[in-house]
This record gives C-alpha cells, structure tokens and sequence, in this order.
C-alpha cells in the first residue's frame, strides 16, 4: 500500500497553546504550516486551564520580572535553568499585551487594565511581601486563550488536520527529522506528512496515574515518539501534585480560590498551612502545600467519615466574588459534589496535575540530546515546547500560572527559531523509507486478530502501579518495587489485542496506540524517581529527606534504550543577571 | 440500569439500530461514567470525549431528547432508562460521533476573532469591567455544539443560516468594547438566512451545557442589525 504525502514547511503536532501560539508565529512568518491535532484544537488540554497566566504587569502590587525568575527558581527548588527562567520572565509582559490584542477577554480591574491575582509562590522584592502577578481571566483563563489563539490561527490560514493522531517521527539518513506518520482518526488511512521542522507539543502524561486532574486525551503522546526516536526524557521524577482537586475525582479547583482568599482547613477547622509555612500560609508553594494536606490527613486531622481529605474554605468571599472571579468551579463544585462553594467548603485532595520533566530542550524550543564529548546539540528539525517540553523553567515544582506563561512565550520563540531554521533549509530532505516503515509496523501490530491482553486492563493496571508506587511520598523500596511492577507491564504490552478492527473512528485502537506511550513514560518515570536519592520539589524522598546539591543539582535523562540514566548539570548562569544561587526553601 | 444507544458502523452496517446495555450505576456517575462502562463491555462503541469536566466541549450527544454533554449529565437526573443518539441533524460518522464540518465553517465564517485597528502592543488596550461585563454569558461558549444541533431553522439550513453557535461568537465579537469591525460584522450577517433565519424557538438556550443563551445573543444582534440599515 502507498501512503498518502503532504508536504508543508513545518509541521506542528498539537494544538493546545503551545502547538497554535507557535503556527501562529509560522503562519504570520509565511512558513506553510500544518498542525495535527487528535482532537478538535478547542478540546485541548490548555482549555481547562482557571487560574491565569503570570507577568510582572504591575497592575495591582508593585512587581518587576526580576522577582518573578526569583519565585520561578525558588519555587523550581534550584532545579530549572536559570537562562530559560530569565528569558520567560523578561518576555511575560510582552507577551500578555499581545495575548489581550488577540482578544483574550481577561478581567478588569476599574482602572481598565488586566486583573491581576496573587498566586501561591509569588513574592515582591525577593521573597518579600506576596505579589499579584496573575492575569486572569475570571477562572477561565486557559478557555479564553486557547480560543483566542485557534481564532488567531484561523484568521492566519494556519492548515488544520483536525482529529489526526500522531504515530511516530520520519527521519533521514543523517538523522534529520522531517516530518512524522499520522493517521486519519475518521478513515483510519495513514498519511505521511512531510516538513522541514517537526514540533512536538502534546502536552502532559498525568494519565499515568489513576487519578489526576488530567484530560483523557493526555498520555503523552510526543514524549512517547521521542523516547522511540531515542531521544531521552528529562527530569520525569518530578510529577505536580495539585493541592486541590475535588476530593475522590480529581477535577481541579483552581489556586485562584486561595489567590482570592480562599483557606484550607482540617477536621478541627483549623488554618492548618499557618503551621507550616508561616508567611506564604495557604500560597505557599504547590509541594509544600500539598504534603502538607497529607500530612494532616495522615495524622488523623482529615476531613469527612473517613478523614481522608480537608477543606477548601471560600464561603467567607461572598456571592459576589464568587461569581464574577470563580465562576467556573463554582459550577464544578455544583457539579461533581453537588455543593454550592457560596455556602459550603468544598472537599479536596492533592492530586496529578502536571508533568514538569519531558522532552530536552534549549530556550528556543530546540529538542538538545547530550553528545559523546561534552554538552549537548540540537535535533536538527525537531522542536519541542509546552508540558511535553522540559526547557527547563520549571525544574522540580512548577508555580501556578507558569504554564500558561511557559506556552505562550516558548511557542512564539520556537516559531521564530524555525523560521530562521527554513531561510537556511529551503528544500525538503529526502526521507528515510526504514523510517517510515518503522512507523508504519508499529500501527500494523495493531492488526493482529489473534486473542490476548486488553487494552483497558493493562491501562487500569498501570494507572494503579503508578499510583501505589511512585506517589506523593517516596522510599527505595517502593521505587524498586516500582519499577520491577511497571517493566512487568511493559512486557504484558506486547500481548494486548484490540477486538476491534475497524477503520472508521476506532476510538480502541487510538487508545492501544497511547497505552504504549503511557507505559513507557511511566517506566521513565519510575526509573528517575527510583534513582535520585534525595529530596527536592514535588520529588519526596522518605528515605532521603534533604535536597543534596552537591550530588543531585543535575537534570535526570532517561533513555528508553536498556532503560539507562544519564544527567547533566544544571544551567545556572541567567542570561544578564547575577545566579540565584540554592538556598534552604522557607515559605 | 438500561442504557439504548445508537449504533452504526458504516464498515458493517447497512443501517442504523439501537442497542441495549446493562449498567451498574453508583449514585454520582455520569453519563459518560456509563459510556466507559459499557466501551469496556463492548469495545466497538465510538465517541468523542476528552477533559470529563465539561469544559472542553467533546461530548455532546442527545440524552433522553436533549442535546447535553455526557461528563456532566447526571444519570440521577435522567428518570429509569437512558436513550442516547448522536447530535441531531449532522452526519453520523460513526456511532455517537457525528461530522461537525458545517458547525465549524460555520463558526469560522463570523470571522471569530478580534478586529482592532489601533494597535499600541507595548501595553493592553483598556476596558472598564463595565464593558467588559458586556461579553460575559457570551465568551464561556465551548463549541460542543449542542444549540446548533437542538436548532430547526440549523437543521434545515445548515449551509446557510449561521446557527446560534456562531452567531453566539458574532455577538461576542460585536459586544467587545475592544473591537472595531462591527458595521463590517453586522453587514455580513445580512440577507435572509444568515442571522434572520433565527425564529426565536429557544432550544439553543434550552440546551446550552453552560448556561448561556445565544438566542438573546441573537435578538440583540437583530436589534442592532436594524439601526445598521437603517
């Protein structure tokens, strides 16, 4: 059978913020420009996005990028690159003008300018008073700049291949990537598409987990055709707990409630962060507060008949706060707890939300692989940015409101890198048919009629291992048994059959096609968080308590080849400022 | 508890059937809790979903006679037995996925996106939370669908009238204090189908998962419309 091609100067493969922040750099640059998309561009992840997106506008409280790198670094717990910090710091306020002139409709405050709230982890001059560096847009934010960017995209004539799924990278001989295998979830036809530079911007993997604040659609699909390109994962030990997800579900309720004034308290009804994190209370950092909820849990000050998850206190704001800057968890709450948070406290529990590590790469978006002298190159056509991207500015614990910044600002850099990239690679490469029929074998074994595992079972599977053991605490020996459980998995795989066959819109055989991204980040995953013996950001170590950076200031990378681990150093020289250098993390 | 849900699989089918399903429900589940239940059952059943929380807009579908979004319908709420058909009026593709390509021309062809002519980047343009409140029950829209598809005037005339959906965008763009093609907007929608096909039947507000209620959208748009001509 022949594949179908199409050729374009660039692809995109995502069209969450990051995948349409960056077509849109592209299509206004007259690159020619394809974004594939397993879903409609509106249904992705960014969408669910509440609180806001941070930069140092000022609007409310005093506020310059320099403290925003500080926050970032300390909140990354020293393990993010303080160049890539600088840099997204320095362009946030560009960048959120420009997200207004494209119509994001962010809140006001009277004077007419963007509303900015406090978010947890913000600080003026230093790790001074708190600081309101959040843009929101009520707690809608990630709806209205995922719209807003689509729009864009559809007035830049950006080309869509909508309900599309990504199966592997195509290369050359020299190693260049040109392009990737994808499939026609409508007509299950594979088609090739052709381009000069690739972006991988698929977004998170909280899907390994049971339960997470995650989308279905995020297994993590790009990691998965990096880690198969041979391309190592960085820092995947490093997975968010989010403080408060609805307690039993998962659904997020954003840090805006406590932004907003919003407190958690247990059984007692006591303010309990007051206890351990004095200054920042209940805006201390994400792990800080998080363990913290467990740690009452676990001493028996829990909430509820069972005492397993405390309270989110915001009746106190008033109807009117509520509704016009909550809007959208108030109905979440009402939805899914059948509280109204006007009147009641809503249950919550610290739950997966966000994939700080993945895919290396520079401030440019460019995907970097270590070389075999020193340092580390560039993938020639192969650019990542977003949550599957590890750039890395969030090191070991992501602060609120840095994603949405994240994406937006390392889409356009990444945009502007490969239209420099396309001035000096004006031709298309010829592909290498090996790997096209690489790609191509790995969408076939789904073909297979004969009887075996199912799909859903060894999903529930891994979702559960991963769960029991590489959650919010950490010892060595969960860890070890960790990894032994995931590779059992792993081998499990190769047994997994699908019952059904057919071509047109196969929701099965898209999910078989992800369960094999979701086991081999999960082994990724295990394997990091098995190997570093120390603790650091939302990396808990029972065993191992303190942050060690003598031995473990250094990114982790995970290759899937004899699943070994490499690292390499931290960057810890910014761009023009002076180092942040580590010290002991109070809030 | 039962669950009767539209199948067909164009491969295999010559036409469309319903299928019964036997679900244990709990007390909170949603709809779409029962649809994984029943995909783990029986594997060749198709449909789009994806946050589960109702603001991604994947899974719209017709439950009981109502178009409304599986992941935040609850089952409690439904009565003894559930009846699920794919979207009214497009076409199936598969099972409960439909072809939304008209829905989305017809978003696309308002022109969904902010037209501003002064552009000073180097700060946000200004707006009182007055105007800004004008947009506010028009922007939250997730494009599930579900108006359109409840909408008659939509199903006859999916080419040509807008449908609420888009003209719910067409309203949020015309209401934005920010954006400066609103005589351009409105003359785009004249004609009879475009805007005027609207027969204020309501099932769009009826319907809407989020509360909003394009056909006032509509009305307003119509109001303007007329001291546009004239």
């Amino acid at each position: 059978m022949t594949i179908p091609k199409r050729k374009f100067d660039s692809l995109v493969i995502g069209a969450g913020g990051g995948g349409l922040r960056a077509a849109l750099q592209l299509a206004k640059g007259d690159a020619k420009v394809a974004v594939v998309s397993k879903v409609f561009p509106t249904r992705s992840h960014t969408v669910a996005a509440q609180g806001g997106v941070n930069a140092a506008l000022a609007n409310v409280l005093p506020d310059n990028w320099h403290w925003h790198m500080y926050d970032t670094i300390k909140g990354s717990d020293y393990l993010a690159d303080q160049d890539a910090v600088e840099y997204m710091c320095r362009a946030a306020s560009h960048l959120v003008y420009e997200l207004e002139h494209s119509g994001v409709p962010f809140s006001r405050l009277d004077n007419g300018k963007i509303y900015q709230r406090p978010f947890g982890g913000q600080s003026q001059d230093f790790g001074g008073a708190q600081a309101a560096r959040t843009c929101a847009a009520a707690d809608r934010t990630g709806h209205a700049i995922l719209h807003s960017l689509y729009q864009q995209n559809i007035q830049a004539k950006t080309h869509f291949f909508d309900e599309f799924y990504a199966i592997d990278l195509i290369k050359d001989e020299e190693g260049f990537v040109l392009g990737a295998l994808v499939l026609e979830i409508e007509t299950g036809l594979p088609l090739i598409i052709e381009a000069k530079t690739t972006l991988l911007a698929t977004g998170g993997v909280g899907r390994i987990y049971r339960t997470n604040t995650n989308a279905q659609i995020n297994t993590g699909d790009g990691m998965g055709m990096a880690l198969r390109a041979g391309i190592p994962m960085q820092d995947m030990e490093f997975f968010q707990f989010h403080p408060t997800g609805i307690a039993g579900k998962g659904m997020l309720i954003t840090e805006g409630v406590r932004g907003e004034g919003g407190y958690l308290v247990n059984k007692d009804g006591e303010r309990f962060m007051e206890r351990y994190a004095p200054n920042a209370k209940d805006l201390a950092s994400r792990d800080v507060v998080s363990r913290s909820i467990y740690q009452e849990v676990k001493e028996g000050r829990g909430c509820g008949p069972d005492g397993d998850h405390v309270l989110l206190k915001l009746d106190h704001l008033g109807a009117d706060v509520i509704k016009s800057r909550l809007p959208g968890i108030r109905d979440m709450a009402r939805t899914f707890k059948n509280i109204d948070p006007i009147e009641e406290s809503i249950p919550v529990y610290p739950t997966v939300h966000y994939t700080m590590g993945g895919i290396p790469t520079n401030r440019f978006g460019q995907v970097v692989v270590p070389t075999h002298y020193a340092g580390e190159e560039p993938i020639a056509g192969l650019y990542a940015v977003g949550e599957c991207a590890c750039v890395s500015v969030h090191g070991a614990n992501r602060l609120g409101g840095n994603s949405l910044l994240d994406i937006v600002v390392f889409g356009r850099s990444a945009g502007n890198h490969i239209l420099d990239f396309l001035k000096s690679n004006r031709y298309h490469r010829q592909i290498n048919q090996e790997s096209v029929d690489t790609a191509v074998e790995r969408l076939h074994r789904w073909d297979d009629t004969s009887e075996g595992e199912s799909v859903d079972v060894l999903r529930a599977d891994l979702q559960r291992e991963m769960e029991d053991h590489c959650g919010v605490f950490r010892t060595e020996e969960i860890l070890r048994e960790g990894v032994e459980k995931i590779r059992a998995i792993k081998a499990r795989l190769p047994n997994a059959r699908l019952s059904d066959h057919s071509k047109i819109f196969n929701t099965a055989r898209i999910e078989a096609l992800e369960l094999e991204n979701l086991v081999e980040i999960a082994l990724a995953t295990v394997h990091s968080a098995y190997a570093r013996t120390e603790s650091r950001g939302a990396h808990s170590r029972v065993d191992h308590p303190d942050r060690d950076d003598k031995n473990w200031m250094k990114h982790s990378l995970y290759f899937m080849e004899d699943e070994r681990l490499d690292y390499k150093p931290v960057r810890t020289k910014p761009l023009t400022v002076d180092s942040f250098p580590p010290k002991a993390r109070v809030y | 508890m039962k669950f009767s849900i539209y199948r067909y699989n164009p491969e295999t089918d010559e036409k469309p059937y319903m299928k019964d399903y036997e679900v244990d429900v709990t007390d909170d589940m949603k709809v779409l809790g029962a649809l994984k239940l029943i995909k783990e059952q029986d594997p060749t059943l198709s449909y789009r979903s994806s946050c589960g929380e109702g603001v991604c807009g994947s899974d719209g579908m017709n439950i009981n006679g109502t178009n409304r979004l599986g992941c935040i319908t609850a089952i409690s709420d439904l009565g003894d037995s559930v009846t699920i058909n794919p979207l009214p009026g497009m076409p199936v593709i598969r099972d409960l996925v439909v072809d939304l390509s008209q829905f989305y021309h017809q978003y696309r062809s308002v022109k969904p996106y902010l037209i501003a002519h002064d552009q000073n980047t180097e700060i946000e343009h200004l707006q009182s939370p007055e105007e800004r409140a004008k947009i506010d029950g028009l922007y939250e829209c997730i494009l599930c669908a579900c108006c359109s598809t409840s909408c008659p005037s939509f199903w006859w005339n999916p080419d040509k009238f807008r449908g609420p959906a888009a003209l719910l965008q067409a309203a949020r763009f015309i209401h934005d204090s920010r954006d400066d093609a609103t005589a351009e907007r409105l003359s785009e929608l004249e004609g009879p189908y475009r805007l005027f096909r609207c027969h204020t039947i309501m099932n769009c507000t009826n319907v809407c998962p989020k509360g909003l209620n394009p056909s006032k959208a509509i009305g307003d748009i119509k109001k303007l419309m007329v001291k546009h001509i004239i």
